[in-house]
């Protein structure tokens, strides 16, 4: 086959993939884009090219609100979702005799296949007024009437906890177990106690994967509707929340294209920030 | 008490994991009308009754019928994808893998928004079709990555063997190269239907008469808490770990051998 005729064939191939991306990515995010400068009269829509969307992002304060809402919740579950799985796969890549390793891990990620909708009902049915929590905690004699946990912030942060511990375990563990046993041995001979040998050895080689695991975390979190909406009642509301809400009942595109593109801005700052550790290609 | 520690944590650690789920599947079989304290039962009353439940068991055909069909196509379109740009040198083959990649960066909401405007605006009626559309465009970028990255230069070899001996093109690809990829392939294809079975917003916005399993189950949830929906939510749980541990035994552990 001549080079030309190789060239053809290669396009071919790749052709229906690419035009299938550029068609239903590229453009309607071009196309979101361009709306976003648009705004809404009444019911009409008029491609005014304007900043309109943007400025009312700053001016009003439910807007501002759930961008600020959606940061504090997303870097809380960010940040307790890496101090809870931590220890959690340390213990299953150091204390699990190998033979059971694969079993644990299984075993401690087995719940991530609940359906995501069920899921945080799920945590509904601990967490509500009559729910297991409660009960027990009655039972027990420590409170008397029921306390409001479901319908909170708490209750958000613990459904997305609970599922990104066991996104984290797994990646954590994946790079533990990576590590040569000769880098805790070399610290130990060195005189190294336990925090020691964690703090300056362990600690900086896992960088890498914790903080891969924290970006995928943030992304996923903060993009979620699904868990503030079940488990956060309408208390407060997170940025994908006000998109629906301008989806539903208003009908507002513009104004919901122009959230997602700032979801987006956050999203790309976030990979900015930890782009230096970022290793997307050892998921 | 040092020594124990760690087994604690362990043990803590589990119950956190498993509280929702016990407390998912043990009242499930509560007999009475609250899925809470106390416990009475246990009862088959509600999985008899989402059996037979016709919308329910409408939405869990749709939901298989849009992950396979879904799947099928961003394996296909992938493997075709890779293969391409793993055999043939191509101008800015770099700009297109990155291209291909794109919509795994991107929330799902915003994927789903943004065909949304776009698909009713050139006049298309949202459907099961329509939100197959869009699970194809996030499965698409995982199925191109995983095939990708398991076309080495061994198969290249066998290809050109094959080519030598007289094969076609189309032999090449389908007497060769899909046999030997086939673990990756089959492991691409699975995953797609996993993700694509349970994702809720993408099918949310982009259906509306026929819905999937995730968006009845949504609307069902409005009505409170119900031993019903514990009974749909183990349900679904038991056909996910099911496949997942089959895949576990039957596809993954001959990968690794």
């Amino acid at each position: 086959m001549n080079h030309a005729k190789q060239r053809i064939m290669g396009w071919g191939f790749v052709a229906p993939a690419l035009l299938w991306t550029m068609a239903f990515f590229v453009l309607p995010f071009v196309v979101m884009g361009a709306m976003s400068l648009a705004t809404m009269k009444g019911r009409t829509l008029i491609w005014d090219l304007s900043l309109a969307n943007y400025l009312e992002l700053a001016e009003k304060a439910y807007l501002w609100r759930a961008i600020v809402v959606s940061l504090e919740i997303t870097l809380t579950v960010t940040l307790v979702s890496i101090i809870l799985a931590y220890p959690l796969a340390w213990i299953i890549a150091f204390r699990v005799p190998k033979h059971w390793q694969r079993l644990a891990l299984l075993l401690s990620i087995l719940p991530f296949w609940t359906s995501y909708v069920v899921r945080s009902y799920a945590w509904l049915l601990v967490l509500a007024r009559e729910g297991m929590v409660n009960n027990t905690l009655i039972s027990l004699g420590l409170i008397g009437d029921p306390i409001t946990i479901a319908n909170t912030r708490f209750a958000t942060v613990t459904g997305f906890v609970h599922f990104f511990v066991m996104l984290l375990t797994l990646t954590i563990y994946a790079n533990l177990v990576q590590l040569s046993p000769n880098y805790r041995r070399a610290a130990m001979d060195l005189g190294a106690n336990a925090l020691q040998t964690f703090r300056h050895v362990i600690l900086p080689l896992t960088l890498p994967g914790v903080v891969t695991g924290a970006f995928l975390t943030f992304v996923l979190c903060i993009g979620d509707y699904v868990t503030p909406q079940i488990l956060g009642g309408n208390t407060e509301l997170t940025v994908p929340q006000v998109i629906m809400v301008q989806l539903g009942r208003r009908a507002d595109f513009p104004l919901a294209s122009a959230l997602a593109i700032v979801l987006m801005g956050i999203v790309s700052l976030a990979y900015i920030a930890s782009a230096r550790w970022l290793k997307l290609d050892r998921l | 008490m040092m020594r124990a520690l760690p087994w604690i944590y362990l043990l803590v650690a589990f119950v956190f994991i498993y509280l929702p789920v016990a407390a998912l599947v043990l009242f499930s079989f509560q007999s009475g009308t609250l899925p809470v304290p106390p416990f009475n039962g246990p009862s088959l009353q509600w999985y008899g009754e989402i059996l037979s439940d016709d919308d329910l068991m409408a939405a869990l055909r749709n939901s298989v019928a849009v992950a396979f069909g879904s799947s099928a196509a961003a394996v296909i379109l992938g493997f075709f994808a890779a293969y391409g740009l793993a055999r043939y040198v191509l101008p800015g083959s770099a700009l297109i893998r990155g291209i291909l990649i794109a919509p795994l960066t991107v929330s799902y909401l915003i994927v789903g928004l943004g065909l949304l405007i776009v698909l009713t605006r050139s006049g298309f009626v949202l459907s099961l079709l329509t939100a197959a559309i869009g699970h194809v465009v996030i499965n698409l970028p995982l199925a191109f990555a995983i095939i990708y990255a398991s076309m080495g230069s061994q198969q290249q070899n066998a290809e050109r063997a094959a080519r030598d001996l007289g094969a076609g093109e189309v032999q090449v690809i389908w007497l060769v190269t899909v046999p030997i990829l086939l673990p990756s392939i089959a492991a691409a294809f699975f995953l797609s239907v996993t993700l694509s079975w349970d994702e809720f917003i993408i099918a949310f916005l982009l259906t509306r008469f026929d819905v999937s399993l995730p968006v009845e189950i949504w609307s069902l949830l409005r009505s409170g808490l119900s031993p019903r929906l514990n009974a749909i939510g183990s349900f679904v749980f038991l056909i996910s770990i099911t496949v997942v541990l089959f895949l576990e035994i039957f596809v993954f552990r001959r990968n690794r051998q």
